[in-house]
């Protein structure tokens, strides 16, 4: 049991490593899908380019502050 | 012609020059202050030390080598108040007037949280020193100096105060009222009129005008404190979670006096079929906190992982220096320009962090008073359709 608590926390910043890495993830994933959906819809109406850039940013801030939760998440583990 | 076919090959070469040339200064400045920092035995490299030092608070402002002491406020229920510069520290190795800063090596060296379960001792924390100058965990201190925060918060309210105050007067004795905009009025007048028109008007409707205050206040002082935290030496005010909550207090605050009964009729009873609605309600009623607690942490977390990034890739040729000189030399440009890049990626964060902050505040205070359309929707006031 001892050992176990020490393998823990002896393993714990780079669960918090991968826990970061997981993060990154998702806000590629979540930003990217959102970049897919403005610049798709920028091609088929070209005039609302400003609106969908607005919105993009928006959602893009949104998605990035829950990603950073989590990469904050793990660099609480690490501390 | 071959001039003009030789100018973007000299503006590369000249870009590389500077890179290069650039990095050696940075490199002394850098280096010249691990030295200052006071230790005896041979250095090693602790670059986490480095970027959190960097990053969190501190009693002085340092540029390299040189430093700029402030005013270091303590209290203590025994001691009463003391005040003093902190260069009387000397960077945490001597005591003064019965305090000390007490540092990561002093604990170390001192071992002053051996065999305690919970460390009694933190690093960079001023605590009480006895007569014999051992510290003393015990008695409470009251930290209330003036660090950099403190002083860099101070200096983005005067200068706020003094560019708003100067472009209201300019408005007020008529210049740029009928006529074009002059100086200082048509860099901010654009981001006034962006904040009234999409970020007031479209959420919070017709009662727009009473929260514009706020809002341009949010939005401005925001961005000036992400720009000032980018300058090189200066302090990460809105990367300190005190800052940030403090922020969403205020939002957290003025949401709560601009709801209306219908936002809290839909929250404790929302318009939901029944099996969901009790899943919701708890929902809701978390929701009230965690938005400006949402708040808090993505202008906090993105604002300081800019920061981290921008010190990593410094402290990286450094890292790679240690292992062999040339190493670091080498991969310093490369190294560089990657950090030069991320700056201008932290310069657009931080007007888009300002205004993801206003407009989600604006988002959330016009949810609180609209409401009320379930009960305008009946049968007989559709919208015409016109064929």
């Amino acid at each position: 049991m001892n050992i176990l608590l020490q393998a823990t926390t002896a393993v714990q910043p780079g669960l918090g490593a991968i826990g970061a890495g997981l993060a990154a993830i998702g806000a590629g994933i979540g930003v990217g899908l959102i970049g897919k959906g403005a610049v798709e819809a920028i091609a088929r109406q070209p005039e609302a380019t400003n609106d969908i850039r607005g919105n993009m940013i928006l959602a893009a801030a949104l998605v990035e502050g829950v990603a950073l939760l989590a990469a904050v998440a793990g660099l609480l583990a690490v501390l | 012609m071959v001039a003009k076919r030789l100018k973007p090959l000299l503006v590369a070469a000249f870009s590389l020059g500077i890179l290069i040339f650039s990095n050696i200064s940075l490199a002394q400045g850098d280096h010249g202050h691990g030295a200052a920092s006071g230790h005896k035995e041979e250095e090693k490299l602790n670059p986490s030390e480095i970027i959190l030092d960097h990053v969190a608070d501190g009693h002085e402002f340092h540029f390299g080598k040189i430093t700029i002491p402030l005013p270091i406020i303590l209290y203590s229920p025994e001691r009463g108040f003391t005040a003093f510069m902190s260069s009387a520290f000397h960077h945490g190795t001597e005591a003064h007037n019965g305090y000390r800063l007490v540092t990561r090596e002093y604990i170390e060296e001192h071992k002053l949280n051996e065999g305690q379960e919970k460390p009694l001792f933190e690093a960079n924390k001023i605590y009480a020193v006895d007569a014999s100058g051992k510290p003393d965990a015990s008695i409470s201190v009251l930290d209330l100096s003036m660090t950099r925060n403190v002083v860099q918060m101070l200096i983005s309210v005067i200068l706020l105060i003094v560019i708003m105050t100067r472009i209201a007067k300019k408005y007020e004795s008529g210049v740029g009222v009928k006529t074009a905009p002059t100086g200082f009025q048509s860099a901010v007048e654009p981001i006034i009129t962006f904040v009234r028109d999409e970020v007031a008007k479209p959420n919070l409707g017709h009662s727009y005008g009473k929260y514009m205050p706020l809002l341009l206040t949010i939005f401005f002082f925001i961005l000036i404190n992400n720009l000032i935290g980018l300058i090189p030496g200066a302090a990460n005010v809105t990367g300190n979670i005190a800052f940030t909550a403090v922020l969403a207090l205020v939002a957290f605050i003025v949401i709560m006096f601009s709801s209306n009964k219908h936002y809290w009729a839909h929250i404790f009873w929302p318009p939901v079929p029944l099996g969901v609605k009790f899943i919701m309600i708890p929902v809701e009623i978390m929701g009230i906190f965690t938005k400006p607690f949402a708040l808090m942490i993505r202008l906090f977390a993105n604002m300081i992982s800019g920061h981290i990034i921008i010190l990593s890739f410094i402290c990286l040729i450094f890292i790679f220096g240690a292992m062999n000189t040339y190493l670091g030399y080498g991969t310093s440009p490369f190294f560089l320009a990657l950090t030069v890049f991320i700056y201008l990626l932290e310069c657009l964060v931080a007007f888009i962090q300002a205004y993801i902050f206003a407009n989600l505040t604006a988002i959330f205070i016009g949810q609180a008073f609209e409401g009320g359309h379930e009960h305008e929707d009946v049968p007989g006031h559709e919208d015409p359709v016109v064929i």
